[in-house]
């Protein structure tokens, strides 16, 4: 096989426990966001931008969804005839197998893959994040120091130091220490995820760390602190732009308001910096004669008739006449009837919300995003309080039902 | 339909569709928002499982290639059959200042003859509709036609001062007479320049034509020879827009519109498929206002938009209005501007305060990239 100077290997296989229903049946990284993407193309589109054509994509919670979507690469440019995407699912080998214990087992476990490409450099990924970043800088920095492992920082506000791994650094960008979810940081720089690693040391590392039985075979927790132990040369490379975890209903509800502001941190616009994504081949939106769309971003296949304040509309949205739709996330294929209110709210793909619904109204001591999981039908006049989780499963205690049962469909 | 070869034809340059053809071909013209009227004829040919599209271009097609590019995104790249560039051929023997369409078809008979399909489904490129081809198949062996037309029956309203083939049926709706006049029709029965019949006969009709030295396909090998086919025509129900002229281009775009026109034109059969841009979605800024519009995705609206359709990446600033107007890809309109029943071709500038005024009958056209 061709030698690569760098691969990527990309840890898409997290459930994202946090965002509750809404991985229920998909992997986080597969989490739809900004009215057109999930949360993977963030990082695919910056491999193809920076010029990583060899990526690994390390699968394993709810794949099916995601598999599907990253299909041959070709969305993201990523069908090369050597390396491109490959999707790397736990697997069985002569003497058994096993599930990926941590992320980095999971490329323990891939080591014969990226020796293929006898790589220099290893860039480690993960898919839960939203960000715009050029890789080859940073591996240009890295080289620039010579390092053993660089790993990418934001500075985050003290107060929410405890939630990051923070890294204690010298004036030369090195790393001295490294505090997983420190009670008291010294520190506000947080890890990013995004690690560039000289391939034979982390080569070695994975061996030996797969050998220590006490290990968690975590990047953050194991293998990085082991080589800061080993005095390696680990840099830390500052990003200054937009980078947030959408780890949490609340994180991935603001990650989305984030993108309505006059013009957002996270310019999606940039030409030269194209977030790609499977695109859903839907016609023109179209928004109708009394309709009122404001501070909101709209995809293809929406139809519009009522009024839409700070909300992002995924593809194929119906909105019928005098609803009210306001800072809230709708997901592809909703069809929302007459007269319905919706605040704050994520409404998941294929629901239906009949007419006269109010959804997410604040009420006394009630408070939060409220959330609909895929395919769950509101029927008419059904006031459901803010705050609440609804998915198929728990829906009758709302009054809901699945889709596809005992209603009729809304009329596109 | 795997068994028929589809023919889209793109050699007719439109005249009067003016500034829109100065520079591409009737095919490549943008149409609603996010397409260009081949897609329509494109997608209805893939939608209806037509594996093998050959494409006859006119000498201005560098655009309408850019748009079908492998011909990918209509699910046309593969290793057998596939979409087909067929150019205009030159020769030395042949009066080029007056080729007619038979002489195109003759020119690429190689590639009739080489592609396996027993049948021939031939289209004109500018017609906006969504049909599936498998009704005229069906309908071809139940009349044991030996070719089958498609027509759209007009009203009123939709009948133009421009030339139109009108059809004249028997009960049994087999074509006893076909006539392409200004002003006048056999009766409200519109051709919509489709034809469906074996390859094996197309091919006899065009070297008949080029044998007497004829060179319009409908009138030297269709009309001339009704009564010795058996030519019948199938009703098209839903609906169909024929764009070759400002005027006409202006009406049907408006027309999409109405919410009935675009579920049936975008939805009916199958979805419409066209060039992917990897635009973000449309944003509405605070100050937007927009009624009644067709957006495409990249869009950013901060001004007024009513009765209007914006294509992929247009910018309209706050302060801004557009009005029964058309606005192409990346078209800009800056602050106080006023754009008013316009068509605003690709990658124009409309700068501060200006006013691009046109009438609903006779809508005035801004040229691409001009900055006004």
């Amino acid at each position: 096989m061709k030698k690569r100077e760098v691969i990527a290997m990309l840890l898409a296989g997290g459930q994202g426990t946090r965002l509750g229903i809404l991985t229920r049946k998909l992997a986080k990284p597969a989490v739809p966001f900004g009215g057109k993407y999930r949360i993977i193309d963030f990082p695919l589109s910056n491999c193809s931008n920076s010029g990583i054509y060899t990526v690994g994509v390390l699968t394993q919670y709810q794949p099916l969804i995601l598999n599907s979507y990253i299909g041959i690469g070709s969305h993201w440019d990523l069908d090369k005839k050597h390396g491109g995407v490959t999707v790397l699912p736990p697997y069985v080998r002569h003497d058994g197998g096993h599930w990926y214990l941590g992320t980095a087992n999971a490329v323990y476990q891939n080591i014969e893959f990226v020796d293929q490409y006898n790589p220099e450099y290893v860039l480690i990924l993960s898919g839960d994040h939203i960000y715009k970043m050029d890789y080859s800088k940073m591996i240009d920095f890295h080289k620039e120091k010579d390092a053993d492992v660089t790993i990418a920082v934001i500075e985050v506000p003290w107060e929410e130091t405890h939630r990051f791994g923070i890294m204690n650094t010298e004036a030369d960008n090195k790393i001295v220490e490294f505090e997983e979810k420190p009670k008291k940081a010294k520190n506000n720089l947080a890890s990013m995820g995004v690690y560039v690693f000289e391939w034979k040391k982390l080569r070695n590392a994975l061996i030996e760390d797969d050998l220590d039985s006490n290990s968690d075979h975590d990047f953050g927790k194991n293998v990085i602190p082991k080589m800061l132990e080993e005095k390696q040369k680990v840099y830390a490379y500052p990003f200054e732009h937009y980078w947030k975890d959408v780890g949490t209903i609340e994180s991935l509800w603001q990650a989305n308001m984030d993108l309505l502001d006059d013009s957002p941190e996270l310019n999606l616009y940039e030409k030269d910096w194209k977030i790609y994504s499977v695109n859903p081949n839907q016609p023109v939106q179209y928004i109708g004669k009394e309709a009122s769309v404001k501070k909101s971003l709209v995809n293809e296949g929406c139809q519009v008739h009522g009024a839409i304040e700070k909300s992002v509309l995924f593809p194929g949205v119906v909105v019928g006449e005098g609803s009210v739709i306001k800072d809230s996330v709708i997901m592809s294929d909703v069809t929302i009837g007459d007269n319905v209110i919706i605040e704050r709210s994520i409404i998941g793909e294929e629901c239906t919300i009949e007419d006269h619904c109010q959804i997410g109204q604040p009420g006394v001591g009630q408070e939060g995003i409220t959330v609909l999981g895929e395919n769950v039908v509101a029927s008419k006049g059904k006031n459901i309080p803010a705050g609440v989780e609804i998915n198929i499963d728990n829906c009758h205690e709302f009054g809901c039902c699945p889709n596809g049962v005992e209603h009729k469909e809304v009329e596109r | 339909m795997k068994n028929v070869v589809g023919i889209i034809n793109d050699t007719d340059i439109k005249q009067k569709l003016k500034d829109l053809t100065r520079a591409r071909s009737t095919a490549a013209v943008p149409f609603g928002g996010r397409y260009r009227i081949i897609d329509f004829v494109l997608s209805n040919m893939a939608n209806s499982g037509i594996k093998n599209i050959g494409i006859l271009t006119q000498s201005y097609n560098r655009s309408l290639l850019d748009h079908v590019d492998s011909g990918k995104e209509w699910d046309l790249l593969s290793k057998r059959d596939g979409l087909f560039i067929l150019p205009p051929i030159f020769r030395y023997d042949q009066f080029t200042g007056n080729l007619g369409d038979v002489d195109h078809y003759y020119n690429h008979m190689d590639y009739l003859n080489r592609s396996r399909q027993e049948y021939i489904l031939i289209s004109n490129s500018n017609i906006i509709y969504n049909m599936d081809y498998r009704e005229i198949e069906a309908f071809y062996h139940q009349k044991k036609a030996d070719v089958v037309m498609v027509y759209k029956n007009l009203s009123e309203s939709e009948k133009t001062n421009y030339r139109i083939l009108s059809l004249l049926l028997d009960n049994n709706e087999r074509v006893h007479d076909m006539a392409d006049a200004r002003d006048k029709m056999l009766s409200p029965a519109a051709a919509l320049e489709i034809a469906f019949m074996k390859k094996s006969l197309f091919m006899q009709l065009i070297d008949d034509c080029i044998a007497r030295g004829y060179r319009d396909f409908t009138k030297d090998g269709l009309i001339k020879n009704l009564h010795r086919y058996k030519i019948f025509a199938y009703e098209h129900k839903g609906y169909a827009a024929k764009i070759d002229s400002i005027r006409t281009y202006y009406a049907h775009s408006m027309d999409l519109l109405k919410p009935e026109v675009w579920k049936d034109v975008f939805l009916s059969h199958g979805t419409i498929s066209t060039k992917v841009k990897d635009e973000p979605p449309a944003k509405y800024q605070e100050s937007a206002k927009v009624n009644n519009s067709l957006l495409a995705n990249g869009c950013h609206v901060a001004g007024i938009v009513e009765n209007s359709i914006l294509s992929r990446g247009v910018v309209v600033h706050a302060g801004a209005t557009v009005r029964n107007s058309i606005v192409m890809q990346k078209g800009q309109i800056h602050e106080g501007a006023v754009v008013e029943n316009a068509i605003i071709d690709k990658d124009v500038v409309i700068t501060s305060g200006k006013q691009i005024i046109g009438d609903t009958e006779y809508p005035m056209v801004v040229e691409k990239q001009a900055v006004i």
